[in-house]
């Protein structure tokens, strides 16, 4: 499923004294199966601009395709349930959102909304509960009674389990311990990977960014300002500086690099793999 | 909707009325709430109203603000007016239309309580657009401080009060993600038959009190490892000052009242 924002406006509380433009022009595109991030410095209109994805937010001008649906400024939709089913959102700390007295009728709760049986709800909290790497025997535990990491992970296989086209994960690893952060991206990667998930990833992480995505949007003071592949975005660190936002430290490192030994590299690199491979063969197997 | 409301927020100014004391114009708004049951003919409605509009005046804001700010209670006063108008059975009649009949005694009521609804929402208006919270807690404690000989818990009460409109903004917030979250996970607030619709309210409160009783707690602890003990022995950064205008403040009511009572007939 494609979806695309065109010349989005919103403004909030429009039309009173204390309305405030949040985003404004804002269009790209994300193809049916690509991965992409979207940063940007706190109070850049990421979040908003996610908001439109599923029609939580409907904008003041301009229009957001989503799949066969079109939300157009101004006009009123109807039945927005179809347009919920197919773009899932993971929210920022999604344990939040729990709510039910057990961790299966909790992963139900979403599914169910959008029609599918009870039984058919259960096969797929099973299913998906182990797919974001925790054990069945939890299905019959409160969501109060676990871990804050085992929280988040009931949240997102709740998200999952309505089976929708396009994930919208609104910085997924926040708070959680660095191998907790891997493991939880590593996931999402698999998910997109597999099942050829459309993903878009809200972050402050450009190692995230970099490493996960297919293409880059950048936001700054409510605007697009840029977009790109990875690569195309980290080579220029002083192009990001003036939307105050950096390099990967790998990208970081590789200009140190370059600026001590004088040796130049191709590319940016992106991981300490391709760098490591790459230093390899440009210094004809020296080590570091 | 919220948005529009003014209802309880402070509107940062330098008036007057924002540099009275908080307990002048605590004490100032109850004495008003008082007094204005004296009146009860036009004159000392006219009085009253003639009081709110100077004391409005001294504080800055105007009255369309006022008006606009406070369109949800306008549409209850103009409720209370109406039913005012259909339930007094005194006096001549004005209108008989067979099936409803008003009576003049009705419209004078319905008049008269609203004109003093009216002045009473101004008024306690007034106090929250002029005074930050924070005075306004300050201000009672103070009042109430010679109620603690009788164990009443003053410095409690305040600290409860504060915390409780400290928290409000981030209620509000969190309602707000909660929601949107639910929303996205296809319930629906705003359709469908009522049943439907208070059993999706479930799925918005129960995250709410999980996270209002954690910040409690978070809270609680937070202030234990300041070295919090309670209101004993507590000096306080925000000395209240009584000035000459306070005392004129109240003193001006005085007048009203004696004018309340001269015009009542």
């Amino acid at each position: 499923m494609d979806i695309s924002l065109q010349k989005v406006e919103y403004r909030y509380a429009a039309g009173s004294p204390f309305e405030k433009l949040a985003i404004e022009d804002v269009s790209f595109s994300v193809p049916s199966g690509q991965y992409v991030a979207i940063i940007g410095h706190t109070g850049s209109g990421k979040s908003t601009v996610l908001q439109h994805l599923n029609a939580l937010l409907k904008p003041t001008a301009g229009s957001v395709v989503i799949g066969d649906r079109t939300v157009r400024a101004g006009r009123k939709e109807k039945e927005l349930k179809s347009i919920r089913q197919k773009v899932g959102i993971v929210f920022q700390f999604p344990e939040q959102q729990l709510f039910e007295e057990t961790v299966l009728k909790d992963i139900c709760y979403g599914p169910m909304n959008f029609g599918v049986s009870e039984e058919e709800a259960k096969n797929r909290a099973e299913y998906w509960i182990e797919e974001v790497g925790l054990s069945r025997e939890i299905l019959n535990q409160s969501p109060f009674d676990l871990s804050g990491g085992q929280m988040r992970r009931v949240a997102i296989a709740g998200v999952l389990a309505m089976q929708p086209d396009l994930i919208v994960l609104d910085e997924p690893t926040a708070g959680l311990d660095p191998r907790g952060r891997k493991e939880m991206m590593d996931m999402f990667y698999r998910l997109h990977k597999e099942r050829n998930l459309s993903m878009i990833l809200v972050t402050h992480s450009m190692e995230d960014a970099s490493v996960y995505a297919d293409k880059i949007v950048i936001m700054h003071k409510g605007k697009k300002v840029h977009e790109g592949t990875p690569r195309e975005i980290f080579a220029d660190a002083e192009k990001l500086k003036q939307w105050d936002l950096s390099v990967p430290e790998v990208v970081h490192f590789q200009r140190l690099l370059e600026h001590k030994t004088g040796i130049l590299f191709p590319v940016v690199c992106l991981t300490m793999e391709e760098l490591v491979a790459q230093w390899k063969q440009l210094s004809g197997g020296h080590p570091l | 909707m919220m948005e529009k409301m003014i209802f309880g927020r402070y509107i940062p100014a330098d008036s007057i009325a924002h540099r009275l004391d908080p307990r002048a114009k605590l004490l100032f708004v109850f004495i008003f709430i008082g007094i204005i049951f004296l009146a009860n003919n036009g004159w000392a409605y006219g009085a009253a109203a003639a009081f709110t509009v100077l004391s409005i005046w001294l504080s800055g804001v105007t009255i369309r603000f006022l008006i606009k700010g406070l369109k949800p209670v306008m549409i209850i006063i103009a409720i209370t007016f109406v039913l005012q108008i259909f339930f007094a059975r005194e006096g001549d009649i004005i209108v008989d239309l067979g099936f409803v009949t008003i009576y003049e005694e009705g419209v004078r009521q319905a008049i008269f309580i609203s004109t003093r609804f009216l002045l009473l929402v101004f008024m306690t208006s007034l106090l929250t657009l002029t005074t930050t919270p924070i005075s306004i807690t300050d201000g009672l404690e103070s009042l109430l401080n010679p109620l603690k000989k009788i164990k009443f818990p003053a410095h409690e009460l305040a600290l409860m009060m504060s915390i409780a409109l400290r928290f409000i903004p981030t209620l509000m917030d969190e309602t707000d993600k909660v929601m949107k979250a639910q929303m996205a996970r296809g319930s629906d607030m705003s359709s469908g038959p009522l049943k439907d619709r208070l059993k999706a309210v479930v799925p918005l409160m129960i995250p709410l009190f999980v996270n209002a009783f954690k910040r409690a707690e978070d809270l609680a602890i937070a202030m234990e490892v300041r070295g919090y003990r309670g209101g004993e022995g507590r000096t306080k950064y925000r000395l209240l000052k009584w000035h000459g205008r306070d005392t004129l403040a109240l003193l001006s009511l005085v007048g009203l009242t004696v004018l309340l009572v001269l015009l009542r007939g």
